[in-house]
């Protein structure tokens, strides 16, 4: 088992709820090839850099996860037939980069703990909901 | 008259002994320094400051990057341009 993370854009064409299937299915692929999913983030609607396939924004998402080195192939040829996937990269987390995730993890932790009690005062619980779902 | 003269010395010390703030100064690795072992690709303002305004790598001699984190500087910064997080060609990044 090795660690692994791996950003994927989606088109922006999507709605919410058809981006979050799209996100359900690597998650599902991965957990079906043996994986265990470790940290979740949903970067939102972000601009691109550069246009990618004549667009100009995309939904950025997140997972790492341990896994066997087999199922990154079976992982990149999902997205490869995927076309609400416009760009993906998988990376192997070495002990240094690991540590760095982990620091990561616990520093938007603390951030999205801050957040729930703001959103509540405006009167918004339902966002901070969200929020908690995206940390798990 | 005397004012003329003031202003010539003044630039001639200027030429021969550059001020000691130039010689002090002595470009050191940041990395090194303050013991960062990974560089994430996903902190495109952190790895801007590699960049100049065209969105190139800036050399080490100017940077004073060390040799070994120059390169996990280079390939951070191809990694987030394929993810579109920095752009590969453009004017006025900053």
């Amino acid at each position: 088992m090795n660690h692994y993370e791996t950003v994927f854009i989606l088109t922006p064409v999507l709605s919410d709820n058809q981006m979050r299937e799209a996100v359900d299915k690597f998650k599902s692929v991965l957990i079906q090839g043996g994986a265990t999913i470790t940290h979740e983030e949903n970067w939102g609607l972000r601009k691109l850099a550069y246009p990618i396939q004549k667009k100009h924004t995309g939904f950025y998402n997140l997972l790492q996860f341990d896994a066997a080195p087999e199922l990154i192939a079976v992982l990149e040829t999902q997205y490869r037939r995927d076309e609400r996937v416009i760009r993906f990269l998988t990376f192997h987390l070495d002990k240094y980069a690991y540590e760095y995730t982990e620091k990561r993890r616990n520093n938007r932790k603390e951030k999205s703990e801050q957040l729930p009690i703001d959103f509540v005062e405006i009167g918004q619980p339902y966002v901070a909901d969200e929020i908690i779902d995206e940390e798990e | 008259m005397a004012e003329y003269y003031n202003k010539n010395n003044n630039s001639e010390i200027r030429y021969l002994t550059p001020s000691a703030v130039d010689l002090n100064k002595k470009k050191y690795c940041r990395f090194k320094k303050l013991g960062i072992k990974y560089i994430d690709y996903k902190d495109p303002d952190f790895l801007k400051k590699f960049l100049n305004e065209q969105g190139k790598l800036l050399p080490r001699r100017l940077t004073g990057t060390s040799l070994k984190f120059q390169r996990k500087v280079a390939q951070a910064v191809k990694r987030a341009r394929h993810l579109a997080l920095l752009p590969y060609v453009t004017d006025m990044m900053k």
